[in-house]
């Protein structure tokens, strides 16, 4: 078993009027100085080794968005949750 | 006999009723199609109708485009028959991939819900024959996912080919464009027509006793002519 993360965030030519109504929120409660919020979708997904990088991208792009209006990317994370690459950094960090 | 035309209902569907009454209304026959169903029944023709399925989740529609039974209207679809997708049918059409373009949130973030006037911008298609050209035509609207979206290439493609079926008419979102659609799309078609889907509900206006109009009809009757015409076709 694996955890994959499907991010999925709206193409930046499409409208988000939900990204808008957050960020004029934003602005009203004191943070003026946010200038863009696109709200997107985050997928944790539990998959066996016989899920390939290419059924990922299918998963992805058929169901999880629509690559009409959304854009998404796809990270293997390691076996106990964490990125491989930042669980690499970790001992560096520690020096 | 009968032109057969399938109504589906999915978990959520709230219009099949009024679909099915609007088939039996153009003197053809509505067949309940169920969406565990993985054939058709032998229908002539299919309605997508609105409300929800599987609570919208993912995206509007999302999840019905993957259900048995629009697997068998999928194939059905290429292979010739006409299907027409009303609100989450024409949301569900998209997500299939039968129609180009997407249906994001209106851009005022409400759901919208009043009689829509409407241009019928081509009367050649299955669904629209009984219109006159240009006819103006009043039907209910109700929805919070309505804004038609597609690239540039696909919209100019769509103007281009006649497939803008249906567009709103009226000035400012007041009485136009409730939702924000792009060059005030409300409906489109597939390159021979024969796969249709808009926002507004035509099945909703087809009795002035319960609905605004019964400019809806125009649709169903338009299918029922073409059925016929193409039985006979087949007949003779």
């Amino acid at each position: 078993m694996a955890r994959v993360a499907v991010d999925v965030v709206i193409k930046p030519e499409i409208l988000d009027p939900q990204g808008k109504a957050i960020l004029a929120a934003l602005t009203r409660t004191g943070h003026p100085g946010v200038s863009s919020v696109r709200q997107g979708k985050h997928f944790d997904l539990e998959v066996d080794d016989s899920v390939s990088d290419a059924d990922l991208e299918e998963i992805a792009g058929n169901l999880l968005a629509n690559p009409v209006i959304e854009s998404w990317t796809v990270t293997r994370l390691g076996r106990d949750g964490h990125h491989p690459e930042a669980a690499l950094a970790a001992p560096e960090a520690a020096l | 006999m009968s032109p057969k035309v399938g109504v589906i209902t999915f978990p959520g569907t709230l219009d099949d009723v009024d679909a099915a009454r609007a088939v039996r209304y153009s003197d053809s026959e509505a067949v309940p199609l169920w969406h565990a169903d993985e054939d058709l029944h032998g229908v002539d023709a299919v309605v997508v109708p609105g409300g929800f399925s599987y609570g919208d989740y993912l995206r509007a529609g999302a999840i019905a485009a993957q259900a048995p039974v629009m697997r068998a209207v999928i194939d059905a679809a290429r292979a010739g028959m006409p299907v027409l997708g009303i609100c989450n049918g024409f949301q569900i059409l998209c997500e299939a991939g039968l129609l180009p373009g997407a249906l994001i949130r209106n851009a005022s973030l409400r759901f919208i819900c009043r009689d829509q006037w409407l241009r019928v911008e081509n009367n050649t298609t299955v669904w629209t024959t009984r219109f006159e050209p240009d006819a103006e035509i009043l039907i209910p609207m109700k929805n919070a996912e309505g804004c038609y979206v597609a690239t540039d290439a696909v919209l100019d493609e769509l103007e281009g080919a006649g497939r803008v079926l249906f567009r709103y008419v009226g000035d400012g979102p007041a009485q136009g464009n409730p939702n924000g659609a792009l060059r005030d799309i409300a409906g489109i078609c597939s390159a021979d027509g024969r796969i249709a889907g808009l926002m507004p509900h035509p099945e909703h206006a087809i009795d002035p006793l319960t609905g605004p109009t019964d400019d809806g009809l125009g649709l169903f009757f338009s299918l029922r002519d073409w059925l016929t015409n193409s039985v006979t076709t087949v007949g003779a």
